[in-house]
């Protein structure tokens, strides 16, 4: 049986070669037409990398971030490939995935986007999709969700976010040459990041 | 001598900017092109930045020229991964022009600059009037 961060990547990888083509015209409205194109290029090449009987999560995110690295090409390489690689250090030698983990993981990934991007919430990035996901999922735990329930609430909060960068002004990335035309599209990042979280959701549910 | 890294979405822009300052500053062995993806693609390859800076660097430190949107993200995570490797190569990045900084990078390399004065005549050319 192939562990769980396989399946997580191989879901992962599935999504986002199905998402290409939307990926990439998503980007042709605000961008440079090339998300969809150099992520499913760079997850290709993570699942040449990985293995089914890789468990050890944090090492594996590791060596899909080097390969996100160096496989992407565009901006969307450093920044993810920077956020598995700091999820993977907190998750170093874990080879099941737990609430607290995935709360480690998820801030860890956070913290790499925005040391590496130089971006806030509000400037229409991933990172408004992402940062309330992980505000929602955190906020959910100590509530007394587990992890499912949490991250079900935490994709939700994701699709809203991704659905509030349709409504503002694009200020980093090749969107803010754009300005004030960049309102009415929603962001590549955004929506590709909630494509992931949706992807993890799906095989923890289907545990 | 100062190494010069050059980055570039296009392997063909790094390799011309690296003959150009070749022109400009003849025997300096360590003008490293860093352009495009392995494969040729447009775009930026942290690994493959962190391997010219090891290339260009002969123990005096090395200052990257980069071009636009995620050359300077891919730059910076080449430096990160180097430093976590323990690597402890002297490595910045100049906020210039990628030609007109690196024909004033590589003339104070080759004049003997170091790293700083190197730095500072990459980020002066921004002030270079051309009319």
């Amino acid at each position: 049986m192939a562990s769980e961060i396989y399946e997580c990547l191989s879901k992962i990888a599935g999504i986002i070669s199905e998402n290409k083509d939307f990926l990439t015209e998503l980007d042709r409205e605000i961008g440079d037409s090339d998300h969809g194109i150099n992520l499913a290029r760079g997850f290709s090449a993570v699942m040449e990398k990985v293995n089914p009987e890789d468990a050890d999560i944090g090492a594996t995110l590791k060596k899909s971030g080097m390969t996100l690295l160096s496989k992407v090409g565009g901006a969307s390489g450093p920044l993810y490939g920077t956020a598995y690689m700091e999820a993977g250090k907190v998750l170093a030698g874990k080879t099941e995935l737990d609430a607290e983990g995935l709360k480690s993981a998820f801030e860890a990934a956070i913290a790499g986007i925005q040391k590496r991007g130089k971006a806030v919430k509000g400037e229409k990035t991933m990172l408004d999709a992402i940062i309330p996901a992980y505000e929602t999922y955190s906020q959910k735990l100590s509530d007394g969700a587990d992890m499912i329930t949490a991250l079900e609430a935490a994709c939700n909060s994701a699709r809203e976010g991704v659905e509030y960068t349709k409504t503002i002004i694009a200020t980093k990335g090749r969107a803010s040459y754009l300005g004030e035309r960049s309102i009415g599209h929603q962001d590549p990042g955004a929506t590709s990041s909630t494509l992931m979280l949706e992807a993890v959701l799906d095989v923890l549910k289907g545990k | 001598m100062v190494g010069i890294v050059i980055v570039s979405h296009s392997w063909k822009i790094a390799e011309g900017v690296c003959d150009l300052a070749h022109e400009m500053a003849q025997g300096h062995e360590g003008i490293i092109p860093a352009g495009g993806l392995e494969d040729g693609s447009i775009g930026t390859d942290a690994q493959r930045i962190a391997d010219a800076i090891v290339e260009a660097d002969t123990g005096d430190g090395v200052v990257i020229l980069a071009d636009i949107g995620s050359s300077i993200m891919s730059a910076e995570t080449a430096i990160e991964l180097l430093e976590d490797e323990g690597n402890n190569i002297n490595v910045v990045i100049a906020d210039a022009p990628i030609v007109e900084g690196t024909v004033c990078a590589v003339v104070e390399a080759a004049g003997g600059g170091s790293v700083d004065s190197v730095l500072k005549s990459a980020e002066e050319s921004r002030e270079a009037s051309k009319l």
